[in-house]
């Protein structure tokens, strides 16, 4: 008996696509379904995730700079999954997904290319042809992440429609979707975007808390006080807060501040969709929407790419809106200074979208309101950004 | 002027309708008028307006060019619906654009604006019927037809449900893709034309460019033919636009009549 998925989180979520995909997202609803509980298919996936990605993450102890900060910290360790981040997880899932599907071909967005060299190495791996649209101005400013999905086999798109970046990827994959629907799966790359994508990437994003469930109790014998993680469309957010939902630890997610809290008629200075965003739909989903008076999407802004995106996953624009989670966010600056805390204290060089996490931390652990102990997801690491932070040196 | 009126009249003469679509505000809001003024004069029977959205994911580069031009012109909402009252068309039109637009500004008021702009039908491509309910209420409520698409992957269940509820005429998505005008008729658009069962007009759009193909649709089985990236290709060229729009509509009024 599979259980049937919940198309909305509150008034968030749904499928406002065109018609001609509407019957991909019941196919892959049913596929979603008949496989989420499936041994087999969880057998397999547990084995690409153990002996492929290097799964578990450890969860480490940061002690000089839980000295420095005040409170006592531990990092999840995402920079450790192959490929430097997160993002892998979504793609071994919704790969084998895919080829349990039977589909021929893979099509995904990437921003960074993060999530395109995620989609590159599952390509591989499942031995599925795998294509991936990137916005122009991304392909120039990212050139060594095209160049490692070219490695693997996977054909690089550029975008020159609209601000050629993010949003404008997702769009032309969603254009590809729905000229090869039959044939093609779109792996989106985070928790956004319509029914059942959003359940889907936080399931298989899951993984993270579900670790961290058994990591804190041996270390601590006790849940923490609270999870910080950055959130752009949020998939490492849902991935470390969903197995904690229930229990009583309070959630904190980290927009990106960018250069200001400002708007203007088509651009917004920053990145923070949950704290200043409006309701609206976007990319398939109602969520809420940077955009201005009229319903027209902004241009966001970020110091990180990752986090550089004009909506948010649906669900948590639910929880915040139910008060579950606490939004907040952090300033290209301040991310900037926390990367160099973890670099100098602890030896480790996060991305600057995890930076934005453990600025917030700096901020907030003297107020009191993180309690004792708290965790802190470090979604990736930060080789991928060496070049934008010295350029910021200069 | 009511959309099935206009169906029956052109039926009564054994006439397919010629749907035409340009952006509202491409290139600037002042041409609109003129551009939509030619298109009638070539013969369309129905004028499809688009409304332009910054994330349009149904459209193909050509209308995607379209659309950047009218926003960059400064084309809104406001303007949009000021600039139809003042086209005091006799022939009916209907508004294309994203949902987000009509969410942000109120479904009550946006129809409220198309009723009092003289507006007869609204397109949504991103609002498939699961998450139309409250639209199609307020549509109802202002004697606004909700148009809906089909497609050939659509299944016959979600068919059935489309056409229970949709009015106006049925818009077939002529073949799988985002818009863009192509040379052949597909395969597949006379399967679907075959497979869309109902008493409400059928018309097929995506990839209609010439006269002679409008003319092979109309003899397939539709009651009329959608022309868009076509039209929005003479305006991106600027020459002589409001002449080579009142021809080519000529053209294809030509081919739906079945003169070709």
């Amino acid at each position: 008996m599979t259980l049937k998925l919940e198309p909305k989180f509150g008034k968030y979520g749904g499928q406002f696509v065109p018609e001609v995909l509407m019957p991909a997202l019941v196919e892959l609803t049913e596929y979603y379904e008949k496989y989420k509980d499936d041994a087999v298919f969880n057998d397999e996936l547990d084995h690409y995730l153990r002996d492929f990605a290097g799964r578990p993450s450890p969860l480490y102890y940061a002690k000089r700079l839980s000295r420095e900060y005040g409170v006592k910290i531990y990092l999840k360790r995402e920079d450790l999954v192959h490929g430097g981040a997160h993002k892998l997880n979504n793609t071994l899932g919704q790969g084998l997904l895919a080829k349990y599907m039977g589909k021929k071909r893979i099509i995904a967005e990437t921003g960074a290319g993060q999530h395109g060299t995620a989609c590159a190495m599952a390509g591989a791996a499942f031995d599925i042809k795998t294509e991936v649209y990137m916005g122009a101005r991304d392909t120039v400013r990212q050139r060594m992440n095209v160049y490692r999905m070219e490695l693997m086999g996977t054909k690089v798109i550029p975008v020159k429609s609209g601000s050629e970046t993010l949003k404008d990827a997702i769009n032309e994959a969603m254009r590809d979707w729905v000229a090869n629907v039959e044939t093609t799966h779109y792996m989106i790359g985070s928790v956004v975007g319509p029914h059942p994508f959003p359940t889907v990437v936080r399931d298989f994003q899951s993984v993270i808390g579900k670790e961290v469930r058994t990591q804190i109790l041996e270390k601590e014998g006790r849940f923490p006080d609270s999870i910080v993680a950055c959130t752009g469309g949020g998939s490492n957010a849902m991935g470390i807060f969903h197995p904690f939902i229930e229990e009583d630890v309070d959630l904190f997610a980290v927009e990106a501040g960018g250069s200001g809290m400002k708007t203007t008629e088509k651009e917004a200075l920053h990145s923070a969709t949950l704290s200043t965003g409006e309701d609206g739909i976007l990319h398939g989903m109602r969520t809420k929407v940077l955009q201005n008076k009229y319903g027209q999407i902004l241009e966001s802004s970020s110091i990180a790419a990752g986090l550089d995106y004009a909506g948010v996953g649906p669900e948590l624009a639910y929880l915040a809106d139910i008060g579950r989670l606490r939004t907040c966010n952090s300033m290209d600056n301040e991310a900037l200074l926390a990367f160099h805390d973890l670099c100098r204290f602890e030896g480790i060089i996060p991305a600057l979208e995890s930076s934005h996490a453990v600025a917030y931390v700096k901020k907030a652990a003297a107020s009191g309101e993180l309690g004792d102990i708290v965790v802190i997801n470090i979604s990736g690491r930060g080789d991928k950004d060496l070049e934008t932070v010295m350029g910021m040196r200069k | 002027m009511r959309i099935d009126e206009k169906f029956k009249q052109l039926k009564a003469k054994k006439e397919g309708a010629l749907i035409a679509y340009i952006c509202a505000g491409d290139p600037a809001p002042q041409a609109t008028k003129e551009y939509v003024t030619a298109l009638v004069r070539g013969g369309a029977d129905i004028i499809e307006l688009g409304l332009p959205f910054s994330d349009p994911i149904a459209d193909g580069p050509t209308i995607q060019a379209g659309i950047q031009r009218a926003l960059d012109s400064g084309m809104t909402p406001d303007i949009y619906f000021r600039t139809i009252s003042s086209l005091k068309l006799h022939i009916p039109l209907v508004v294309m654009t994203y949902y987000n637009l009509i969410f942000k500004r109120g479904l009550e008021k946006f129809a409220k604006d198309c009723a009092a702009s003289g507006i007869s039908g609204i397109i949504v491509p991103d609002l498939p019927p699961e998450e139309s309910d409250e639209l199609r209420r307020v549509c109802k409520e202002n004697e606004i037809d909700l148009i809906y698409l089909v497609a050939p992957t659509t299944t016959e269940e979600r068919m059935n449900r489309i056409l229970a509820e949709g009015t106006g005429f049925i818009y077939l998505v002529a073949r799988l893709g985002v818009t863009g005008a192509r040379s052949d008729v597909a395969g597949s658009t006379r399967e679907l034309i075959k497979r869309v069962k109902t008493t409400t007009p059928k018309a097929v759009g995506f990839g209609i460019s010439n006269g002679k193909q409008a003319a092979e649709i109309i003899r397939a089985g539709a009651d009329g033919v959608i022309v868009g990236s076509a039209f929005v290709d003479i305006i991106a060229k600027g020459e002589d636009v409001a002449a080579k729009l009142e021809a080519l509509a000529r053209e294809l009024k030509d081919g739906v009549k079945g003169r070709q």
